[in-house]
């Protein structure tokens, strides 16, 4: 029943995607992408990550479909027809996607218990971490500890994104404003 | 039982993403999202007690705070064009309509 549920979600999210890429009218695109963030978080649920989900439920349903709706205030609605041919691109596409699936296939069975994840690292962390790290939450002691330059790397990577968005969208948005005042007289 | 639940539940969702592609206003989309939303935390709630674990409740819930401030955040694009601080004077332009 779960491999039931788990297949009925990712077939919903393949026709999610594609309705997205079907769709002109930015405002149900964004709509769509929302439901596919929905979607995948509960994937993510139902594969046993909750913490993947809050994330994902929190960041791609919540803030990222405001910050959607918020450029769309800023730009057009409908998206321009492209003249350009669309076949390299797709190429480009399938041929990473094939690679992509190629690299998995040397990955362990889903929920496989003799992974060298599961027999050697997670019971050493499970171990060592009362003592080496001194946190009682061992997710929290690997994430702010064992990879702090991963979870760094991270923040700067968020940081950078975050400046790119204002300098694109803020500055936009207050020149609108005073091209309005100036409209009005004020 | 749970099972019978979990399918309703799917097929609803599917319905409901009928209902986002094909429209036909603004508001159907906005709705079918809100609904689909709602679908979430049921299907989240009936997979755990699927499964014999219910302790993803809290995410379930979780999924309807952010599904009710996500349409409230929606709605008020309608209302006034911009998510941000709304300004007096579309405020004032929206009274006056």
């Amino acid at each position: 029943m779960e491999a039931f549920i788990t297949y009925t979600l990712f077939a919903m999210l393949v026709a999610t995607a594609l309705a997205a890429v079907q769709l002109n009218r930015l405002f149900a695109v964004v709509m769509l992408s929302g439901v596919f963030s929905l979607l995948s978080a509960v994937l993510f649920v139902v594969l046993d990550a909750p913490d993947v989900a809050f994330t994902e439920a929190a960041v791609g349903a919540g803030i990222s479909t405001v910050l959607m709706l918020g450029t769309l205030a800023l730009t057009s609605r409908t998206e321009k027809s492209s003249s350009r041919s669309s076949a390299i691109p797709l190429l480009v596409v399938i041929v990473t996607g094939i690679v992509l699936v190629y690299g998995t296939l040397d990955m362990p069975n889903f929920g496989s218990a003799n992974t060298p994840a599961n027999t050697h690292i997670a019971a050493q962390f499970i171990e060592k971490t009362p003592h080496q790290i001194d946190v009682p939450n061992i997710v929290t002691a690997i994430l702010a500890s064992y990879r702090g330059y991963d979870t760094l790397g991270e923040v700067v990577v968020v940081f950078t994104a975050g400046i790119g968005v204002l300098l694109l969208i803020g500055r936009l948005g207050r020149r609108g404003e005073r091209q309005k005042q100036i409209g009005r007289g004020e | 039982m749970f099972v019978v639940a979990a399918i309703a539940v799917i097929v609803a969702m599917l319905l409901v993403l009928v209902r986002l592609y094909a429209g036909p206003t603004l508001y159907d989309r906005v709705l079918a999202v809100n609904v689909f939303g709602t679908h979430t935390v049921l299907l989240i709630g009936v997979v755990g007690f699927l499964t014999g674990r219910p302790d993803f409740l809290d995410i379930a819930l979780l999924y309807a705070l952010i599904n009710f401030v996500g349409t409230i955040a929606v709605l008020k694009y309608f209302r006034y064009r911009a998510i941000g601080d709304v300004s007096a004077s579309s405020v004032k332009r929206e009274k006056a309509r």
